[in-house]
């Protein structure tokens, strides 16, 4: 019971944790290579979420709403990169986070505006509905499965690009030293582009694939922000490869502790008092977690600079 | 003491005549403004206005001693609201109204929060410091959100004002106006003190240029330390008053993105002045308060339909409204006084 039990919930965590990683890595690049703090990377994941939920309600197909929601989210990263982060590359970050938290507060009521207040859903995808047999008598429903492989596949993709195409060269070079690319006669400002509006897709790409198990909703965006952050600290600023392994960490971390933390503590504690305390302790634990490897690593477990 | 350290650092920075003119102006109207309310025929509402803005005036104060002063960037400083508020609510739901009695209990919590929370983040620079210090305030957030004996998600509704020496006056609207008035100006005098003391310049030393100060025999860690305590245990106070301000404590008092405002509030009034972080409070709150009325007077000419969904999407404006104050008002209003800045 309590190993299938546990099955499931790595199961879960997984998935989470490949969510997040998809968010994180955009954040690492953004971060790692331009120095750039975007507050507004949460809501590029709520807009993701809303695109697919508007272009399913309109062609009645999931495939083909992700299809076209993904360029949609390209662009508007794009745009919002053209209008207002350009202009913050050389400020500090104080001023970054500041006018990218201007952008949260346009944006979550823009599409209260536009699609109400309300959460909207997306109905799962037909050949995706359902749940299979992984063991015995376990059922788990195969479009998580879907997110985990989705998940694996973009990892996958990215390595691939990160470390074998002249594009990711440039990006690893970047995020070790920009002024030196710079110097080198590489146009940096279309390369902050291409980074930028690439981390704004894959967050984008992430929201849509979690449309259709979670609600789609205005400030969606704000929680999972908060955890993506969490994930490129303890992974290391501008390594994909630690934003990877922080992200299945932080996923499993957080998904098993909050099922698990009361059944543990009951070893220690009254069942009452072990409930009580472990609802208490698992939300906290990943930012225990997090404040634990920065005080013995406080540059994060894999740092890309030196 | 304090007058060797005063005129040592005139003779680094000669101060602007005019310089005392901005606290000055900006205490005798909070100072007057009670009077005022009376004869404007909505008393309530205009002094649970000011009191809010002098609470987060208070909040704000506490942030910029640190990120002004230490180029310190905590994002979790709501924390410390939450911690002042909770002391409240979790004392008088055990019986426990005095205001003597939760305020040191409040400042104690803040400053063993502090302390604990310093010691840990102050390892880190840059951006892990941003990171570390909105971490310990999720931290605290989700730890309230799952206080069930306290409210849980919902909050606390507290009985009623705290008690001030067993007397109930704090019920009155009036006389809690004063108290919030007596509590930020004493709180600002005293940071005015802490920055123009020994143990500021050293700070404001530590942020220009950490090596050096160690350099020279100085310690920076401690000091900024201490400088996060006390930032800590002001913004714990404030935190006292907002619950009482409100009889209603919950963990929204402490979402991240609270912290985010103070930040926006110390940044808006100028970074670095401390009466600055009172303006910017000022300034964020009354434009949330009445950006809404403005945009419905700015849309006369369109249909009314439209007019309240604009009314009613006011956040559209006010986002964009931040991002261009960042953008374009650089050193904040403090920057636009003449003589308003003097760091």
């Amino acid at each position: 019971m309590t190993a299938t039990l546990l099955l499931i919930q790595a199961l879960n965590g997984l998935q989470f944790g490949l969510i997040l990683f998809l968010i994180a890595a955009g954040l690492t690049l953004v971060f790692g290579v331009m120095d750039f703090i975007n507050l507004a990377h949460g809501v590029q994941y709520m807009v993701g979420a809303y695109l697919v939920a508007a272009f399913s309600a309109w062609t009645g197909n999931f495939g083909l709403a992700l299809l076209l929601a993904l360029p949609t989210a390209l662009a508007f990263g794009l745009l919002l990169e053209v209008l207002i982060f350009r202009h913050l590359y050389d400020r500090d970050h104080l001023d970054q986070v500041l006018a990218t938290f201007g952008v949260i507060v346009f944006l979550n009521q823009a599409v209260k505006f536009i699609w109400g207040a309300a959460p909207l859903n997306v109905p799962v995808p037909e050949i995706f509905s359902g749940s299979i047999e992984i063991t015995d008598g376990l059922l788990y429903p195969v479009y998580r499965l879907v997110i985990i492989a989705a998940g694996l596949a973009v990892a996958l993709l990215l390595y691939v690009l990160v470390s074998r195409t002249r594009v990711g060269m440039l990006v690893r070079a970047g995020a070790t030293n920009p002024q030196m690319v710079s110097a080198l006669g590489v146009n940096i400002q279309r390369l902050f582009m291409v980074v930028f509006g690439f981390g704004a897709m894959l967050a984008g790409f992430a929201g849509a694939m979690v449309a259709p198990i979670l609600s789609v909703e205005p400030g969606m965006g704000d929680n999972i922000l908060i955890l993506a952050f969490v994930v490129i600290v303890i992974g290391g600023i501008g390594s994909i490869r630690g934003a990877f392994l922080a992200a299945i960490l932080i996923g499993l971390v957080d998904t098993v502790g909050r099922s698990f933390a009361p059944n543990i503590l009951r070893f220690f504690l009254d069942p009452a008092t072990a409930s009580q305390t472990g609802r208490a302790v698992a939300p906290m634990l990943i930012y225990i977690f997090m404040a634990a490897v920065l005080f013995f690593r406080p540059s994060g477990l894999f740092p890309a600079k030196r | 003491m304090t007058d060797i350290a005063r005129m040592q650092s005139a003779s680094i920075v000669p101060p602007a005549p005019r310089i005392e003119r901005v606290p000055l102006i900006l205490f005798g109207a909070l100072a007057i403004a009670p009077f005022l309310a009376a004869l404007s025929g909505a008393e309530g509402y205009v002094l649970s206005l000011l009191c809010r803005v002098m609470i987060f005036g208070l909040a704000a104060l506490s942030l910029d001693l640190i990120l002004g002063y230490g180029a310190l960037v905590s994002f979790g400083h709501a924390a410390f609201l939450g911690i002042g508020g909770y002391a409240v609510g979790i004392l008088a739901s055990h019986g426990m109204e005095d205001a003597l009695v939760q305020i040191p209990v409040a400042l104690a919590a803040s400053g063993l929060f502090a302390a604990i929370t310093g010691t840990i983040s102050l390892r880190t620079k840059g951006v892990y410091f941003i990171m570390i210090t909105l971490a310990f305030g999720q931290m605290l957030f989700f730890l309230a959100t799952s206080l069930a004996a306290y409210g849980g998600d919902d909050g606390l509704t507290l009985p009623s004002r705290s008690l001030l020496a067993g007397t109930t006056i704090l019920k009155n609207d009036r006389v809690f106006y004063g108290f919030c008035f007596i509590c930020l100006l004493g709180v600002y005098v005293l940071a005015r003190e802490i920055v123009s003391s020994r143990f500021g310049r050293v700070l404001r030393g530590a942020k220009e240029n950490p090596t050096r100060m160690e350099a020279i025999g100085f310690h920076p860690f401690r000091f900024q330390l201490l400088a996060y305590v006390i930032s800590g245990m002001m913004a714990g106070l404030a935190g006292v008053l907002l619950a009482n301000q409100a009889e209603f404590i919950s963990p929204s008092f402490m979402t991240w993105q609270r912290s985010g405002e103070l930040i926006f509030m110390v940044v808006l009034g100028g970074l670095g002045s401390l009466h600055g972080a009172i303006v910017g409070a000022a300034a964020f709150l009354l434009l949330e308060e009445f950006l809404p009325e403005i945009l419905h007077l700015a849309s006369f000419m369109l249909s009314s339909d439209l007019q309240s969904r604009l009314v009613e999407n006011w956040k559209m404006v006010f986002g964009p409204v931040l991002i261009l104050i960042v953008l374009f008002v650089r050193g904040g209003i403090m920057g636009l006084v003449p003589g308003g800045r003097h760091d």
